[in-house]
């Protein structure tokens, strides 16, 4: 077959991410990393883009900045714990925090469908107000933006966010180191579970929220008490099993992970349990993990747990020099396994 | 969690493995017929804990797995005529047909749901009459009750944009044909818990005498499967070869009659082709002609199918369990769950995704 000029301007190897885009490549796991890596950091490549984390780390005048943005397609828009306007500040928020930084300022961007109940934007601009407020930041710009009835769903936000990076401090995937602690700030799944109820009308016996929330205060309490934090990231898309794979693989240590640490809410197993989900698969919005120097993690803990949302913190396992790039869990029954990053789509359209 | 921790018991899984250490005396092959059974042996990590005298060989329980090409390039084909609604298990919607999966069809603007149960795709056709709602109705023994169900209901409303595309399968009939295979190798089955809790164990007992094995109604949680296995090699070592109930919680000897009857209702036994296995005699179901009306196949007209097995997927030696799946020059590599070449792959009971999903520690770490 010659080569097309499509072909030359694009890339000149084949189409390794597929023909159309599907559902999985906004998934967070291997689909999207694939997408990531294939069409759009070779596009764009710069030092800053490079380490592909939560957020860019960019250096204006003497000033460290951290710089990220997201994009809320959630569905539904309301659902118990939130919304999708708190859920676009958390989201972003909680991205600055986890390359080390202090919030400062948010951008959104609203995508609103016609016919769209004025009430419920009303009610989610409250919302993001509201959320801007508790976290501390102010949203300094906007844009709006209307597409015919049918061609959109309701409503998609996007939010951009700058903060500060703590001075003394310096967080990235790349930097576990065998001796390291992970830790997890509370129990994991939340998000993804309450979402996926609200939207196919399974009722649980017991109410299950979200935990979208901000994790700023136990994230400062974190770094005051152990400035030396080697990696911060929260588990959204993917979870906590697809965070950790990145991070071993990034980072090129093995990490043990023990099952029977890992906290995770009665609820949230029972639904995985029925649904067939793996609750290290499924997303939080209000959750980070630390991975923390071996001696620093008793203090690293109480710090975490002094705060609002990281009452729940628990050590869930460690970092080894032995198997590099793997995540090896040992089981409830005491076997062992590694851990895959997630493949495909679990639970499309959740943040 | 109640009803479940109790059975993924760290000590009282030690205790049972102990004893099926101390039984085995000799060499046994078991085979656990159903995929949820197999998922969970590479979950939770049993095969790591069995002796070198047990060994596990995977069954074709997977519903999904030995759906024909053809029923699936005939699923395609319905989902992408514009009039139609198509519902299905989440699953299928990742198997590879000839040229295309449900998902590609889905992204392509075909109306392609996924749904938690056939009464999900009843409720859609009600609320949508303009709309021709077609499920994918797939399974063992299992699903047939609440497929039956949502056709017999169909049929009470007069529903007429509803109907399925039927790809159900039995299992005895599939465990006759592997049984009957000059070089089997297969001691003794761990039969499928949940197919048992429909139809009860009464054909199992006749498979049992007619091939001189030991069958165990087995369940899925680690302690139930150890339970399975310890069973069935302390009949093997006394030479027994009966049918035994080891997830009696949920299992009764003649199952539920309430869903029996229903399934009776709505299908008649037919012969199918396996995917891997090929044609095996009255081993599924059809649509019973009183109800030929909510027929999918009869009621789009796609026209004749040409099917084309990609050649170097080998799904159909794993579904037989003469194949590891890890044996497979393509597993992992020009197989993956992102670019399957087979069902085995794709499917959340397929033995080749239970070996992706659940890989093995490396012994270092294990010991």
């Amino acid at each position: 077959m010659s080569r097309t000029l499509e072909s030359m301007l694009v890339c000149p190897a084949p189409r390794s991410h597929g023909d159309v885009v599907e559902l999985a490549h906004g998934g967070g796991g291997k689909k999207t990393s694939q997408l990531v890596e294939t069409l759009f950091a070779p596009a764009f490549r710069n030092p800053q883009l490079e380490p592909l984390g939560d957020g860019a780390i960019v250096e204006v005048g003497r000033e460290r900045l951290a710089f990220t943005t997201d994009s809320f397609v959630v569905k539904p828009a309301f659902f118990p714990g939130g919304d999708i306007g708190s859920l676009a500040v958390h989201g972003t928020v909680n991205d600055l925090a986890m390359c080390g930084a202090e919030p400062l300022f948010l951008s959104a961007g609203y995508l609103l469908e016609e016919g769209f109940p004025m009430r419920d934007l009303e009610r989610v601009v409250a919302s993001m107000a509201e959320a801007c407020s508790r976290a501390g930041v102010l949203l300094v710009t906007g844009d709006t933006k209307v597409v015919d009835r049918g061609k959109g769903d309701g409503i998609y936000v996007n939010t951009s966010g700058i903060g500060r990076v703590r001075d003394g401090v310096s967080v990235g995937p790349g930097r576990a180191a065998p001796g390291d602690v992970v830790i997890v700030s509370g129990p994991i799944g939340d998000h993804g579970i309450a979402v996926m109820a609200a939207r196919e009308g399974i009722d649980f016996e017991t109410a299950l929220v979200s935990d979208s929330a901000p994790v700023i205060a136990p994230v400062r309490a974190l770094l005051d008490a152990v400035p030396a934090t080697h990696v911060l990231r929260d588990p959204t898309r993917g979870g906590l099993a697809t965070a950790l794979c990145e991070i071993a693989l990034a980072s090129k240590v093995g990490i043990r992970l023990d099952e029977t640490e890992v906290p995770v809410r009665e609820e949230v197993r029972g639904a995985c349990e029925l649904l067939g989900f793996d609750p290290l698969y499924v997303a939080c919005e209000g959750r980070f993990l630390a991975i923390v120097p071996g001696p620093s993690a008793e203090a690293a803990l109480a710090a975490i747990r002094s705060q609002p949302g990281g009452e729940g913190a628990r050590a869930v396992g460690t970092v080894a020099s032995e198997d590099p790039g793997r995540v090896v869990l040992r089981t409830q029954i005491g076997s062992h396994r590694l851990l895959e990053r997630l493949s495909g789509e679990q639970l499309p359209r959740i943040c | 969690m109640r009803h479940v921790d109790e059975y993924r018991d760290a000590q009282r899984v030690a205790a049972v493995v102990r004893r099926i250490r101390e039984t085995a005396r000799r060499r046994w092959a078991l085979m656990e017929v159903c995929g949820g059974q197999t998922h969970s042996i590479l979950k939770f990590g049993m095969d790591e804990l069995l002796p070198e005298t047990v060994e596990l060989i995977h069954g074709p329980g997977c519903p999904v797995c030995v759906t024909p090409l053809e029923l699936i390039d005939r699923a395609i084909a319905i989902a992408s005529r514009p009039e139609v609604t198509f519902c299905s298990f989440g699953d299928m919607l990742r198997v590879p047909g000839s040229d295309d999966d449900l998902l590609k069809v889905k992204a392509r603007g075909g109306d392609v749901r996924i749904v938690y149960s056939p009464l999900d795709a009843l409720r859609i056709a009600r609320q949508q009459p303009d709309r021709k709602v077609v499920f994918f109705a797939v399974g063992f023994e299992t699903t047939a009750p609440a497929n039956a169900m949502a056709v017999h209901r169909a049929k009470a409303e007069g529903l007429s944009n509803f109907s399925v595309l039927v790809a159900h399968v039995l299992v005895p009939p599939a465990l006759e044909a592997l049984l009957g295979c000059e070089d089997a190798r297969i001691d003794g089955l761990l039969a499928p818990g949940h197919v048992c809790t429909v139809t009860g164990y009464r054909d199992y007992e006749a498979l049992a005498a007619r091939h001189r094995i030991p069958i165990v109604v087995t369940g899925f949680e680690p302690l139930d499967l150890l339970s399975g296995i310890l069973a069935a090699v302390t009949q093997l070592e006394r030479g027994e070869a009966r049918v035994e109930n080891e997830y009696a919680r949920a299992v009764t000897r003649d199952g539920n009659p309430g869903a029996r009857a229903m399934v009776e209702d709505v299908f008649v036994v037919s012969d199918r082709t396996w995917r891997g296995l090929g044609p095996i005699p009255r081993s599924g179901y059809a649509l019973a002609p009183r109800y030929a009306g909510f027929d999918a196949e009869q009621v789009f007209d796609v026209g004749a199918i040409a099917v084309r097995e990609p050649e170097e997927c080998r799904a159909g030696l794993v579904l037989q369990g003469r194949l590891r799946p890890t044996d497979c020059p393509a597993f992992g590599t020009r197989c993956t769950p992102e670019h399957p070449l087979g069902a085995t792959m794709v499917s959340t009971e397929g033995a080749c995704a239970a070996y992706f999903h659940y890989r093995r520690a490396p012994r270092a770490v294990a010991s």
